[in-house]
């Protein structure tokens, strides 16, 4: 039953990630491209837990922790940048 | 049981990290957009967490309190990333299907003398 509903959920947030790739190259605005962004890191942090219950391994964890948490300093900072044309005032 | 929780966990988890993507993709102006991801990913991914939690209860190494940082974090961090790219949408003047209000250009005034 876990593996039946582990593939639905691989093709969900695959699905889910070409939706965001769309958006990331069609715009129309940059803050649509940097939005996409921002859902393209969450869905692969989905895609990692999904792939860290397939695989039995916990490694794969890890390296959702780091990427949410990298990915949120990358979007604050690409949204400070475009708000005011600086990194820092 | 700890598989069939798991499984539902997933179902859920799935099925709102695609509606999230969904409305990424139909809503019709920016402002609209911000909401499929902010509010339909991030509960979409607090289940997969869920069954992620779910999962390793059922392993022999047990639950620890790693397993909860991601949807801590990320229950933070969304709404702050969200705010910043709404407020920055606003300054660029960037199309909307709602007139812009017209409190935002008293605020930018005094935010910006120059």
């Amino acid at each position: 039953m876990l593996t039946v509903t582990l593939y639905i959920g691989f093709a969900a947030v695959i699905a889910a990630m070409a939706m965001n790739l769309y958006r990331l190259l069609a715009g129309p605005t940059a803050e649509d491209r940097v939005l996409a962004l921002d859902t393209l890191y969450i869905n692969a942090i989905a895609l990692i837990l999904l792939v860290s219950i397939q695989f039995a391994d916990r490694i794969y964890f890890e390296a959702a922790l780091l990427i949410a948490m990298m990915g949120f300093v990358g979007t604050i900072a690409l949204a400070k940048y475009l708000g005011r044309g600086a990194l820092m005032d | 049981m700890s598989e069939a929780i798991t499984a539902v966990f997933i179902l859920i988890g799935a099925f709102f990290v695609l509606v999230g993507s969904l409305g990424l993709l139909r809503f019709p102006d920016f402002f609209t957009r911000l909401h499929g991801p902010t509010k339909a990913t991030t509960l979409g991914l607090a289940s997969l967490l869920a069954a992620f939690v779910a999962y390793a209860a059922g392993t022999e190494s047990g639950v620890t309190v790693r397993e909860f940082l991601i949807t801590f974090f990320l229950f933070i961090t969304a709404p702050v990333s969200a705010f910043m790219l709404g407020r920055s949408a606003l300054r660029r003047r960037v199309d909307s299907v709602a007139p812009r209000p017209a409190a935002i250009d008293d605020d930018e005034a005094e935010d910006d003398p120059a």
